[in-house]
């Protein structure tokens, strides 16, 4: 007999229970109880103003009646600054951060680029990926001054590493023949790069582009709090006012402009790939 | 194919004449919309303050340095508010989540016409605020606290983590659920036997990647008052004591880097 054959005639006339997603007995119960304790440990660490909840339930309701009545006209003027801020900055960063991931990109791909300019390449983008937007924003106002060129420079800076990593492993993942044969026709590396591998990667850079438009925007409606630009300001401003019409207004035109922004880039990604 | 033709004869262009007019104009149009934006940030500088910024970096880097280390015995209790706000509002958004994508998915979904839309209005609205607009937002109702943050990451999270488990269910194995079917098994049977099985791997991966993003979030999140470090790192920056600052920011970059090996461990394991 082979040795499944014993495994089965030993699992005869017992009942089938379902496969654990952890195999190993021990890790389970470890990872399982320690989780246990942890819950127990941090829920009862949190301290809840309960009596400040149930007073607050109020407001919020008053928040969610909002929504049925936004108020878009009162504050429209500040509204539409701080929405044309916002894409301005979406529009600036995401231009200006493509443009720079390209040739980070290109750096960071193991079959093009050498190993010391591969090292560099990975250290921006690690660096830039490891910082949150909001934190560098936070030191570019304080170095440049508050105004959209801090929020420009952050957006640009975080489209930087979440761009460049993405092409950068497309670009390592392409199909070394077709390089190759633009290779053999005797071409220069700017003409390699730009037969051989550009038409490979085009697609995937289209929509990672159009993706990260959509982050920006997202990330620019925040970049306000700091006091880096954008519609972030009049929202803070509205919540500190109790004026809740008003960012009712704000958060739908936020969320409407998201939602068509994730539309464009459903289709366009369809298209291209 | 599109030629020009010359003296020596045809030769080979990659465009027709008018396919090329209509790039250069859409670039055209690009570049003035960019140098339009460009202009109005320009506009709302004030360019004295940028040219004297490598002065203003150089100064505050060395207010920064050397870091106040001994201010690390302040910091234990905010960086374990930071992970619980990170972990609770992780499980109680799965918690959320699950019955959210399954009405979203089509499979499974009760109604294609009436709730599928409403859950996907649901993730695409929580998952197109951010969480510290979500916080801000909760602060006013329920105030500051750690509990706010947990409730703000909860929410913001709904949406993403919904997004990914409803499209795992979209791309189950049909014939294992239909399987279960013929055994005459009722709706809830199904569900438990022959698809929740399929997505467990996919579900638990999506645990994972989104408490990683939950760390990161949660640590900004004290900057509105939701509790954890961002609050340490707010009231420092609001005393311009910058060697504290650069403690704090090491220590944020110290969870991102180590949430996120946790997490590729953990997604390495299960994949």
């Amino acid at each position: 007999m082979t040795a499944t054959d014993t495994e089965l005639s030993a699992l005869l006339g017992t009942r089938w229970r379902r496969p654990p997603l952890i195999r190993r007995a021990w890790l389970r119960w470890t990872l399982g109880i320690g989780f246990l304790v942890y819950l127990v440990l941090a829920v009862a660490s949190v301290e809840v103003n309960w009596a400040r909840v149930y007073e607050g339930l109020d407001r919020g309701w008053a928040f969610v009646l909002a929504f049925t009545s936004p108020d878009f006209t009162s504050r429209s003027g500040a509204i539409w600054d701080g929405m044309v801020e916002s894409i301005v900055i979406t529009v600036a960063s995401s231009v200006v951060g493509i443009l720079i991931s390209i040739p980070i990109a290109l750096g960071a791909a193991r079959n093009i680029a050498p190993l010391p300019v591969y090292m560099v390449c990975r250290g921006i983008i690690a660096v830039s990926r490891a910082l949150q937007e909001i934190i560098v924003a936070i030191l570019l106002v304080a170095i440049f001054g508050f105004g959209p060129l801090a929020g420009f420079l952050t957006l640009s800076f975080a489209t930087i590493g979440f761009l460049s990593k993405l092409l950068a492993e497309d670009i390592e993942a392409m199909s070394r023949s077709q390089a190759e044969a633009v290779r053999a026709t005797g071409s220069r590396w700017s003409q390699w790069i730009n037969y051989g591998v550009q038409p490979q990667v085009m697609p995937r850079l289209i929509g990672l582009s159009i993706y990260r438009i959509d982050i920006n925007f997202r990330e620019s409606a925040i970049l306000g709090l700091v006091g880096a630009g954008g519609i972030g300001a009049t929202l803070n401003t509205a919540f500190d006012r109790y004026e809740y019409d008003t960012a009712a207004a704000i958060l739908i035109l936020i969320i409407g402009i998201v939602m068509a922004l994730e539309y464009i880039s459903g289709i366009v990604r369809a298209k291209v790939q | 194919m599109p030629v020009l033709e010359t003296d020596t004869g045809p030769v080979w262009r990659r465009r027709t004449r008018n396919q090329t007019l209509v790039r250069w104009f859409g670039w055209l149009l690009g570049v003035a919309v960019f140098l339009y934006c460009w202009q109005q940030i320009s506009d709302a500088t004030t360019w004295f303050f940028v040219w004297d910024a490598p002065e203003i970096a150089g100064d505050i880097l060395g207010r920064a340095t050397p870091p106040r280390w001994s201010y690390i015995n302040n910091l234990w209790w905010p960086i374990w508010d930071t992970l619980n706000i990170a972990t609770l509002g992780t499980i109680a958004a799965l918690v959320m989540a699950v019955p959210v994508a399954f009405l979203a998915a089509r499979n499974t979904t009760p109604s294609a016409y009436i709730v599928r839309p409403i859950a996907l209005l649901i993730i695409v609205s929580t998952r197109s605020i951010n969480s510290l607009i979500w916080a801000l937002l909760l602060i006013a109702i329920i105030g500051p606290g750690v509990f706010a943050g947990i409730v703000a990451i909860a929410i913001r999270s709904i949406g993403f983590c919904a997004k990914l488990l409803y499209e795992a269910i979209e791309e189950i194995n049909q014939t294992q659920v239909e399987a279960i079917t013929a055994t005459g098994a009722s709706r809830w049977q199904v569900m438990a036997w022959g698809i929740v099985p399929q997505i467990a791997p996919a579900f638990a991966g999506i645990a994972v990647f989104r408490w990683d993003i939950n760390i990161r979030e949660s640590t900004v999140l004290g900057l509105v008052g939701a509790g954890g470090i961002g609050l340490q790192l707010q009231g420092s920056l609001n005393t311009l004591a910058w060697p504290q600052v650069s403690l704090i920011l090491l220590v944020i970059l110290a969870a991102v880097v180590v949430s996120e090996w946790v997490s590729a461990k953990v997604r390495g394991a299960i994949i």
